[in-house]
């Protein structure tokens, strides 16, 4: 579906599936941090390819701007020791190796006896006035409720990491 | 031809790497990440259903939208709760948090 060429897709999902491995294996989480950008740029790309390109920009800004770098200022407020060692496995690994592999083929197994009833046709071809439009049409309620979790996010963070003063 | 099951599949393995990561990893940053891999392989999920399954519509979008506000408040939360625990303790291992009192 649609008018792109399967190239692109396996391009674009081999850089992000790629990316994410080595945000996971790499043992200096600081190149963690920044591999974890680049599979950010690789799903706006995804998005892109599924024609949602408000979501893509919404991606890009959220994700590969705001999120990675309070990520890194995570990384370097609470740094000590050795850079190159600082994202270590702990002794649970296989385990969580197991658990995540055997998610992984349960998925793919389940997909294969899906029958989804694909439906023909193209989006809008304006995709920013239809979400608009949704947010505040339909879907008015939990767009305040969400407004409302990020101010209580943004309070929450503040109080929690604010120096805290000695009493006695 | 990409069909949905392609979209699904990747989404299904970066859902895996980052449960990985979540599972896995010792620093209390680097399980933050791979929760965001996981929400990730969630919205591509989501805007996958929204292209195949219903294109007339952007429902699956303005979730998407919804799951990318939660993240972004859900890092903030967690980064502040990382170096609360670094300032107490001077780590950001996550087993160091073993206390049930501060």
């Amino acid at each position: 579906m649609g008018g792109a060429s399967p190239a692109v897709f396996w391009i674009l999902a081999t850089i992000t599936v790629a990316s994410a491995l080595a945000v996971v294996l790499l043992s200096n989480i600081v190149h963690s941090a920044l591999y974890l950008v680049l599979t950010f740029i690789g799903v706006a790309g995804i998005y892109v390819l599924l024609e949602a390109e408000f979501l893509a920009a919404v991606q890009v800004l959220v994700y590969a701007g705001a999120v990675a770098v309070l990520l890194i200022f995570g990384v370097m407020l609470t740094r000590r020791g050795d850079i190159r060692k600082s994202n270590p496995f702990h002794s649970y690994h296989a385990a969580g190796g197991v658990v995540s592999l055997a998610l992984f083929i349960l998925v793919i197994l389940a997909l294969g006896r899906s029958p989804w009833s694909v439906q023909p046709g193209y989006g809008p071809q304006n995709t920013v006035g239809a979400i608009a439009e949704a947010f505040l049409g339909p879907w008015v309620l939990p767009f305040e409720i969400a407004a409302v979790l990020l101010l209580v996010g943004i309070i929450g963070a503040i109080l929690l990491a604010r120096e805290v003063k000695q009493e006695k | 031809m990409i069909t949905l099951n392609h979209y699904l599949a990747l989404g299904a393995l970066l859902f895996a790497i980052g449960l990985f990561g979540a599972l896995a990893k010792k620093n209390a940053i680097a399980v933050l990440m791979g929760i965001e891999l996981m929400l990730n392989a969630v919205n591509i999920n989501l805007v996958a259903f929204n292209r195949f399954l219903n294109p007339a519509q952007v429902g699956g979008q303005v979730f998407a939208i919804f799951v990318i506000a939660v993240a972004a408040a859900e890092v903030a939360v967690g980064l502040a709760l990382v170096i609360n625990l670094y300032r107490q303790r001077l780590a950001s291992n996550v087993d160091e948090a073993d206390w049930l009192k501060w």
